[in-house]
């Protein structure tokens, strides 16, 4: 039971907001040492980890990309383009956004947004200019939520949608895990039909929530609408 | 048959490019600190490849990743002097060049489709052209040294150096929130063998109900929440939640469907994931990449979402798998 203090340091570390990366190698270290492990086998665990695991820093390398189109104007452009479609405000805006993510997303199309190869270039841009245009300038704090709900949409979009399709890791890894334990037949096409009614529940409480973005921002008192970030 | 290696050396190489640019930044502060945090990351990348095939020992790459934290914790690696565009510039840019600039941007997202959807079914002589479960993140290294290329040719950019220095300037507001996702992927792999998961198991034993099935619900949904809240994974929640509850109370105690039950307990974790920075390529580096001083502004927007939908799950397996 002792190991659990490992969890302890991640919680407290990331409650006193500690600098993150130190917080989970004395977690993972402290978890090694109190489970009796040698530190060559906490190194090799270390190394292990990192190498095995490449796969989510792979977005990177899109940035080239992404930092050269925003230089020759991409947010600008994506401001104008919004410009012209008046009846989208930031609630449908997003939403629609969420739609979209959600949709693709469940017909297997995961590659479709991103907080890297869409979110940054495109949707929040898009989003913070329909904020402006009908509440006018907005304070960072404002920004900030807009920029907020913008990457959430992206998110909860497309963790619910995925989870439709059958190929995808999550239902690979149930029937993977169920059917060598437990011995089960598990059909991974009725584990995506049960996901479901959650997915249409995801996508209506979210829908609804950026919505209702439109409402709250134009119910923000001057003040608030142009407060700085504490 | 296209490897996945190849796409990890690339992204190594790109580390390379952005620890020499900022070595020759006279501009930079913290020069040589973050020249030498990227250098470590690139050989992380490329001999990483020789630990994976098991050819060449892991804790070499365990001590570069040790160093990493180290650097990170004293506060590297830090921008470079970002030479960009101004905001009128940009204006300007954006009134000549259009809607064109959208196309790069569009065919990141077109291009990977293509490989994770077409290519990935696609086979030369008896091997698969695409390595088997690498489909989509070969199609996005592919994606991206195509819009690459486009973006050169259709912005007629005078240097190839000039989307590196961009690129620089991104990752420079991401900083070591970068490799923070790999940082926690390895975190769970200690906590699994240190046996984190047995003690949370033995816990839930002790305090679940005998007996009432929709505490036993309200029980497997909430520790799959929880559980993928401190290990920042449904992945890693899911076994053991499931050899606590799912299987000997919720399936075979209550005769429920086993598809229906898993399915919507592994949704239940999502729940989690939503809400907890120990997922950070999902919160944290959104927060980072969109330049946000709050990093929890994402955590904040997805809590209420989060919340309602654990209810919803609980309700829906409630009803529909007894």
């Amino acid at each position: 039971m002792w190991v659990l203090l490992a969890v302890a340091i991640v919680v407290v570390g990331f409650a006193l907001r500690l600098n993150a990366m130190l917080v989970v190698t004395v977690s993972g270290i402290a978890a090694g040492l109190i489970a009796g492990l040698t530190p060559l086998a906490i190194l090799n665990a270390f190394g292990n980890g990192f190498a095995g695991s490449r796969s989510v820093t792979v977005f990177i390398v899109v940035l080239p990309v992404i930092g050269l189109i925003e230089r020759y104007g991409l947010q600008d452009q994506a401001r104008r383009l919004i410009g012209k479609l008046r009846g989208l405000t930031v609630g449908r805006l997003l939403a629609t956004y969420l739609f979209i993510r959600q949709a693709t997303a469940a017909l297997g199309l995961t590659a479709i947004g991103g907080p890297a190869q869409a979110v940054r270039p495109v949707v929040a841009p898009m989003a913070e200019a329909a904020a402006e245009r009908a509440h006018g300038g907005l304070g960072e704090k404002v920004r900030e939520k807009v920029r907020s709900y913008a990457a959430s949409a992206d998110t909860v979009g497309l963790f619910f949608g995925e989870d439709i399709f059958v190929a995808v890791g999550s239902i690979l890894l149930i029937t993977g895990f169920v059917d060598a334990t437990y011995g089960l037949k598990l059909d991974a096409l009725q584990i995506a039909l049960w996901a479901i009614p959650t997915a249409i529940c995801a996508l209506v409480i979210h829908g609804f929530r950026m919505l209702r973005l439109d409402r709250t921002l134009a119910n923000l008192p001057a003040a608030e609408l142009e407060a700085p970030v504490r | 048959m296209i490897k996945v290696e190849w796409f990890y050396w690339l992204v190594g190489a790109f580390f390379a490019v952005i620890a020499v640019l900022r070595l020759l930044d006279r501009g930079a502060t913290k020069r040589v600190g973050s020249a030498v945090f990227w250098g470590i990351l690139a050989f992380t990348f490329v001999y990483g490849s020789l630990v994976v095939a098991k050819t060449a020992p892991a804790w070499v790459e365990g001590i570069a990743v040790l160093v990493l934290a180290a650097l990170a914790a004293v506060g590297f690696p830090g921008r470079g002097s970002e030479e960009t565009t101004s905001g009128p510039e940009r204006r300007l840019l954006a009134e000549r060049y259009g809607n064109k600039l959208f196309i790069p941007a569009l065919l990141i997202p077109l291009v990977a489709v293509f490989f994770g959807a077409v290519l990935a079914k696609v086979n030369v002589g008896t091997q698969p052209l695409l390595q088997t479960g690498s489909a989509t993140i070969i199609g996005l290294g592919v994606a991206a040294v195509i819009a690459f290329v486009v973006s050169l040719v259709l912005l007629r950019v005078p240097s190839p150096m000039i989307p590196f220095r961009e690129g620089d300037r991104l990752l420079g507001h991401i900083g070591w929130a970068a490799i923070l996702p790999q940082f926690l992927a390895t975190l769970g792999l200690l906590f699994t063998a240190s046996g984190v998961g047995t003690a949370v198991q033995r816990i839930t034993n002790a305090v679940l109900p005998k007996g009432v099935l929709l505490l036993a619900v309200v029980v497997y949904c909430l520790g799959m929440a929880l559980f993928t809240i401190i290990m920042g994974n449904a992945f890693a929640a899911f076994p053991i939640m499931t050899a606590a509850i799912g299987w000997p109370v919720l399936v075979q105690g209550f005769d429920g469907n086993p598809a229906a039950i898993f399915a919507i307990g592994m949704l239940a974790g999502f729940c989690g994931t939503l809400v907890t920075p120990m997922a950070a390529n999902f919160n944290l580096v959104p927060a980072a990449l969109l330049e946000m001083r709050d990093k929890y502004g994402p955590i904040k927007a997805q809590i209420p979402t989060a919340a309602i939908l654990l209810v919803v799950n609980m309700g829906v397996m409630y009803l529909v798998a007894f």
